[in-house]
């Protein structure tokens, strides 16, 4: 065990896997020499060289399809895409092609690649560096899609996306990137897909959130804790596969249910939670669900920490849902 | 552009002058013969050139067969689509017998025949055109989409030049692994103009990866043209912009595309970086089953267009020269009519896919709530309503 912080988790991870297998192969833009804008990938061209780590022309679309064609052949790249706000010039690579080799070639093609992407605001990015658009890609049949809150999950959530036969989209939550700190195991740790991890145990209401929202849904509960609030943190960790069960049992435990992401609220990831929830735990809910998330708008600049779920609003949703009955 | 008259350069070298695409500079509608002497095809095919010659003439015509046939099924309802490639058939054979094992295409619309002379087998071609159950892709895709790891012809989507950049990463791949092979990518005259046109070019180009890049210009993207596809005089110049070098050649010749593609494989294999290549053919069907040329071509551009069909023009060739008499074509042609309606009968009747397969492949464990779906599907659609 080794104390580190997010993006070393996932420098750690890109490491591991490049020296484990020499089919691992990084792409992106200035990840070579550079290490990366915020050097998730630093130090690697130095010790695997130019041909296994690749600083390409600045074009998204050329990232992914790239990628694709390496997989085809049997390779394991890992790309990168320096925001998520510059991901829309390859969603076509991603939604008509990688997301749906397998299916259309009937299993003789998988697309074993691993998209890499800084997301989320409050890094004061604006519009264009700060947005959280998960569930366009949670929402297209073909792709994962991973997100991880603490060091030791970006390491072992990243290791398995490696070795993954499916395409993965893994989402890195960049605000948190040097704030978020813990031990991590040193050898090859993996962590499975479609398992949530249970941030705290309670027995008033369940709080779901994932990435960097899972600290500060965290702090939340922690206040609400000294006003007699017992709340269940559950971090998704993967959004596709989800992992129904965790979410199910956990409201069929305390009958109630907040939802937080950054996204705006209309057709976000939460609107799915809310939905399976009224489904599977409908006659387990005693009051309505609650959803705090961006507001719906573009992502704004200078107002970005009222735009932004805080430690006070989701604080302030538990009391209610766990008032309300 | 440039509205040069169509004729086969008596030798085709490398960027062989081409004809270019304004069919109506044409003098007329007469099928305008392979202009080689036996002497001349005894030099650019070597010695056994009269076996690759047949062996063209198999491969176009099994082409033909195919579009007949199959365009024929379609009018009777028995498939729903169906995209010919009549007029493509010298490029699509010419660039197969350029190639060697273990090279890759990525196809564009209209490589089907490809993917069938590097040993896609033609029944299992035609379990995929009806989508039936012994279709390696059960039947999830349209006709004309097969997928053929066998022949290293990859799946593709209906999206434009998507896999421009697919033969890139491919090419990359091949390099690093230290394989002989190169990566040849197929694209028509409309993809051009897509975004993984400039992202393959450019990425292959900076990499100097083994890639071919060839555009099958028929003159038309469904109903555009090539003067409202580019302000450029051919699309082979884009290539100089990317760092490379781009040719032309008579797309409508088998010899030329053949000789054409063969020198630019061979440089490429040698590390020379990529090449283009612009086989300039002409569409001789509608775009697609789908489609009706009537509202946007020119009158009688059709019939000038067919002076340009390759099988024409290589039987014109033999004709003049006195090889494969007409006996021995007939019976080749009586030949593989019969294979491909054999293929027909065997594929028409095997029954749709299981219902099961809906749920395969999407990814490799199916996940929530796929599963659920699944599950659930006897519930949902089994017995009768009400």
């Amino acid at each position: 065990m080794t104390e580190l912080t997010l993006i070393q988790g996932v420098n750690q991870a890109l490491h591991q896997a490049m020296k484990k297998d020499p089919d691992v192969l990084c792409l992106g833009e200035d990840i070579g020499v550079n290490g990366g804008v915020f050097r998730a990938t630093d130090g690697l061209q130095k010790e695997f060289g130019e041909q296994r780590v690749l600083d390409t022309p600045l074009n998204e679309s050329g990232i992914v399809g790239m990628a694709v064609g390496m997989a085809l052949y049997g390779l394991k790249p890992v790309a990168e895409i320096q925001f998520l706000d510059f991901i829309y010039p390859a969603f076509d690579q991603i939604v008509s092609e990688l997301a749906k080799l397998r299916y259309r070639s009937g299993g003789q093609f998988p697309a074993h690649v691993v998209i890499r992407t800084p997301y989320g605001g409050g890094i004061r990015g604006g519009l264009y560096h700060s947005q959280s658009t998960e569930q366009l890609f949670a929402s297209t049949p073909g792709l994962k899609v991973v997100i991880p809150s603490t060091p030791a999950d970006a390491k072992g959530l990243l290791l398995t996306a490696i070795f993954d036969e499916d395409p993965v989209l893994f989402m890195e939550p960049k605000r948190i990137y040097r704030t978020a700190t813990g031990e991590v195991p040193d050898g090859d740790h993996r962590v499975p897909f479609g398992k949530a991890r249970i941030v705290r145990e309670g027995t008033d209401v369940s709080v779901f959130a994932y990435g960097a929202m899972v600290p500060t849904a965290f702090q939340a509960c922690q206040v609400l804790e000294k006003t007699g609030i017992h709340a269940e943190l559950i971090d998704l960790r993967t959004l596709v596969p989800l992992d129904i069960d965790a979410v199910v049992r956990s409201v069929e435990k305390t009958g109630r249910a907040v939802i937080v992401h950054e996204a705006p609220k209309f057709c976000g990831f939460g609107a799915e939670l809310a939905a399976i929830l009224a489904e599977k735990a409908l006659y387990s809910l005693k009051a309505p669900i609650a959803r705090v998330t961006g507001y719906d708008t573009p992502f704004p600049y200078t107002l970005e920490n009222l735009y932004l779920p805080s430690v006070d609003r989701i604080g302030r949703a538990i009391q209610r849902t766990v008032t309300a009955g | 552009m440039s509205g040069v008259p169509p004729s086969s350069p008596a030798r085709p070298p490398a960027g062989s002058a081409a004809p270019a695409n304004a069919v109506e500079a044409a003098a007329g509608t007469a099928v305008v013969p392979l202009p080689y002497s036996s002497k001349q095809l005894q030099e650019l095919l070597g010695s056994s050139w009269e076996a690759r010659l047949k062996e063209m003439y198999r491969g176009m015509l099994l082409g033909r067969v195919l579009d007949t046939r199959m365009l024929g099924l379609q009018r009777q309802g028995r498939v729903a689509f169906y995209g010919p490639a009549t007029g493509q058939e010298a490029t699509s054979v010419g660039a197969a017998l350029a190639m060697a094992e273990g090279d890759w295409v990525l196809p564009g619309l209209r490589e089907q025949l490809i993917a069938l002379m590097r040993g896609l087998d033609l029944t299992l071609y035609l379990h995929h055109l009806f989508g039936n159950d012994l279709d390696t892709a059960r039947g999830r895709q349209m006709p004309c989409h097969p997928s053929a790891k066998e022949a290293r012809y990859v799946s593709m989507s209906s999206n434009i030049g998507t896999q421009i950049i697919h033969a890139v990463g491919l090419a990359y791949a091949l390099r690093y692994k230290r394989e002989t092979g190169v990566s040849w990518a197929f694209f028509g005259d409309g993809a051009t103009s897509s975004n993984d046109f400039h992202s393959g070019m450019n990425f292959a180009g900076v990499w100097k990866l083994p890639v071919l890049f060839v555009c099958t210009n028929n003159q038309w993207a469904i109903s555009i043209p090539n003067e409202k596809q580019t302000a450029s005089a051919t699309f082979a110049e884009k290539a100089q912009a990317y760092g490379f070098e781009g040719s032309r050649v008579d797309g409508t010749d088998v010899v030329a595309v053949y000789h054409a593609l063969r020198e630019a494989r061979e440089a490429l294999a040698s590390g020379k970086g990529p090449r283009m290549v612009e086989c300039v053919l002409y569409r001789l069907t509608p775009h697609s089953s789908s489609d009706d040329p009537s509202r946007y071509q020119p009158k009688g551009w059709m019939d000038r267009a067919k002076a340009h069909d390759p099988l024409g023009r290589f039987e014109a060739m033999l004709d003049k020269l006195g090889l494969l008499p007409a006996a021995e074509r007939e019976a080749i042609r009586a030949e593989l009519d019969a294979k491909v309606r054999a293929a027909i009968q065997e594929a028409e009747v095997m029954p749709p896919p299981r219902f099961e397969s809906l749920f395969e492949d999407t990814l490799r464990t199916p996940a929530w709530p796929l599963t659920e779906e699944r599950d659930s599907f006897d519930k949902e659609q089994g017995g009768n309503f009400p």
